[in-house]
């Protein structure tokens, strides 16, 4: 940021928004320290953490064996003894080689036998970027139904930067979905003092009275195009972005639901069991009085993410799908 | 081993003490599988009952900050690290005053201010932790040790070698244990595994490892002490291949009729109280009245566990939903 003229503001990618969380907490915190495949020299595979080893050195910037629950289950170690583990995944998908460790040791220390995980486990998650199926999934789905994790999924630079730092100063483990297509996408111009963006807090990204699009990471942008579409139409979304999946923010979406009485839930992990399906039910147990038409949502099909560029385009969903729920829920 | 190197290495106070464990185990545990039989635990009891010596003998070589991961059939662990019968037999009991306070029960208990990290089922799953355990001593600075273990089956698993490579790689203050009892529940070691000592398979991760009589408290404890001091002084982790039996089933609903009975007679005269009686014996350090005095003081110590146990209260059911998340005044600093 040393190079911010006055007239011109410096854009902060989402990417480097995650970078800079990193570097600070690293700074203010000597506790703080990176595990994951490649995240030394090689700066990661996605460089979130290009110049950390030389500026940490290599007891803060562990490069690990290629060994996701080993090296879930050392950071699990390391937090419970003090430090404040930070874990790349170098893409979310490999999570699930380390699923046991942190459903069955992170998530479930703290209630059993009261020891604190303060750990933070970064996945760089989602499609559109032609990964196919193994480079490309939406994992949260998994977790979200493991208690004693947080998870969250930032969809801008200044929420990935709060969240993040959040995330590590947080007591608990933390599953940080950060998502590979807004890595260099979206920019914008960060504060420069030092901020935090709580944990459990969702975020209206988009004000409107007629329909609440309830979302997270890259749909949000998807989000806030249809409702560009739709303005002309005369269709006003209220747009929120979860930003945090545990713990759920139910009250900012029961209020936008209650304001406009309709509800569409958008994401891009598999549509069934998916954290559309709960927020849903949830609307159906507390809000049944105030829905003015049936819970709408959107999501892919139930298959694995596919590579090639027109299955991958029809997979994952699109302005038109969202334009399309919202012209046939204004009908109700 | 040899007398005389025990006599030398060992301090009397030291090996009295491992026998004054090895009984209060023993009763412990033998007081637990009778509440068991009378229905009063609800959950599994997994004893250590004819491997008294491995937790025992492992435990006391270590310095009071040092961390444990114990296997599943470690009871001395908890008792040397200052768990009390009763704060045990509550555990079992599933009452409030046990260290889980009801949430989990048998040995699925820790305690980090006792540096006991809680077991948890899915084997070998607390391997890695304790590498991150020792991680955090090596970032540090710290001078502590981690010593974790799994059984025979236990070794099987991927986490169990993902922990020793990486302690391996970056040479972590950790020693890893296998307590090979021969049978994995019901599956003997043939089907776990193609090779016979399961020290064998410290050598693809480039780790210094050692064959022990688990049987002799006294072997165990020197083997864990060199191994202990060797991770102290930064030459990284050692395998501990501790060799024992299970002289009963897997748990306390299990007659273990897959064993041979002529196996279970020959580890009888192994038994590693037997055992090292004979060898405080040998050394002039005790005889038989003393061994009664005490196994009395023992005993005498899990009655008043039980009694206290007995008379604790269940938690309330509301309790159910306390405790999911950490408040950041509970992460160690
Ligand atoms: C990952 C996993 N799979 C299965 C089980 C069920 N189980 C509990 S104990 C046990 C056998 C353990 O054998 P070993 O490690 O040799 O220890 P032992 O109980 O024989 O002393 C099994 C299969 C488990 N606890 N964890």
């Amino acid at each position: 940021m040393t190079t911010a003229t006055a007239t011109q503001e410096t854009q902060t990618s989402y990417v480097d928004a995650i970078s800079q969380a990193l570097d600070e907490e690293m700074s203010r915190d000597e506790r703080v320290f990176l595990m994951g495949e490649d995240i030394g020299a090689y700066g990661g595979a996605f460089k979130v953490t290009d110049g950390f080893l030389k500026k940490y050195g290599e007891w803060r910037v562990l490069d690990t064996p290629l060994s996701e629950s080993g090296f879930v289950g050392a950071a699990i170690g390391a937090a419970m003894m003090g430090l404040r583990p930070v874990v790349e995944m170098q893409f979310a998908d490999f999570i699930s080689c380390a699923f046991d460790q942190i459903t069955e040791v992170a998530a479930k220390n703290h209630y059993r036998w009261g020891a604190a995980v303060p750990l933070v486990i970064r996945a760089p998650f989602g499609g559109g970027v032609h990964g196919g199926p193994f480079h490309s999934e939406c994992p949260e789905g998994w977790f979200f139904h493991s208690p004693g994790l947080k998870i969250v999924a930032p969809s801008t630079p200044y929420d990935a930067k709060g969240l993040l730092k959040a995330a590590i100063r947080d007591p608990n483990p933390v599953l940080y979905f950060e998502h590979k297509f807004l890595y260099r996408r979206i920019k914008a111009t960060l504060p420069q003092e030092e901020y935090i963006v709580p944990l459990g807090k969702a975020d209206v990204k988009r004000s409107g009275r007629d329909i609440s699009l309830i979302t997270y990471g890259a749909m949000v942008h998807l989000a806030l195009e249809a409702a560009e579409v739709l303005q002309q139409e005369g269709i006003d979304l209220d747009v929120v972005d979860l930003r945090t999946l545990i713990p759920l923010d139910k009250e900012t979406i029961y209020a936008s639901v209650r304001k406009t009485s309709k509800a569409i839930i958008l994401h891009e992990d598999n549509k069934t069991g998916g954290i559309g399906a709960e927020i849903s039910a949830l609307l159906t147990e507390d809000c049944f009085d105030c829905l003015d038409g049936p819970i709408l949502r959107i999501a892919p099909p139930d298959t694995p993410v596919p590579f090639s560029t027109p299955l991958e385009e029809f997979f994952l969903p699109k302005v038109s799908d969202i334009v399309a729920g919202a012209r046939k829920l204004a009908a109700y | 081993m040899d007398q005389a190197v025990i006599a030398e290495e060992i301090k009397r106070s030291d090996l009295l003490d491992m026998y004054f464990y090895l009984r209060l185990t023993r009763s412990l545990e033998d007081r637990i599988t009778a509440l068991y039989r009378q229905g009063r635990i609800v959950g599994g009891v997994y004893t250590s009952h004819g491997m008294e010596a491995i937790a025992v003998g492992y435990a006391s070589a270590l310095q009071p900050d040092d961390v444990i991961a114990p296997f599943h059939r470690d009871m001395g662990v908890f008792l040397i690290r200052g768990f009390s019968p009763g704060e045990i037999i509550a555990q079992y009991l599933g009452k409030q005053a046990g260290p889980t306070k009801g949430k989990d029960g048998n040995v699925h208990m820790g305690d980090l201010k006792r540096g006991v990290i809680g077991f948890v089922s899915h084997l070998a799953d607390n391997m890695p932790v304790a590498a991150g355990a020792a991680l955090a001593f090596k970032i540090r600075g710290e001078s502590r040790v981690a010593f974790a273990g799994t059984g025979d089956g236990g070794t099987s698993r991927g986490d169990f070698h993902e922990a020793m490579n990486f302690a391996a790689v970056r040479k972590l203050p950790v020693v890893f244990f296998c307590t090979n009892n021969q049978y994995a529940y019901s599956t003997p070691m043939r089907y776990q595994m193609a090779i016979t000592d399961v020290v064998e398979r410290a050598k693809a991760y480039g780790m210094p490892g050692e064959i022990v009589d688990g049987n002799d408290v006294a072997a165990v404890y020197l083997a864990s002490r060199r191994a202990i001091a060797k991770a102290r002084a930064g030459e990284g982790p050692t395998f501990l291949e501790f060799k024992t039996m299970r002289m009963h089933g897997h748990s306390a609903h299990d007659a273990a009729t897959y064993v041979p009975r002529t196996l279970l007679d020959d580890w009888k005269t192994k038994d590693p109280i037997l055992r090292t009686e004979q060898l405080l014996m040998q050394l002039g350090y005790g005889d038989e009245s003393y061994f009664h005095e005490v196994g009395d003081r023992a005993k005498k110590d899990v009655d008043a566990g039980t009694e206290f146990a007995e008379h604790s209260p269940l938690p309330d059911g509301r309790e159910t939903l306390v405790g999911v998340f950490a408040t950041p005044d509970e992460v160690l600093p």
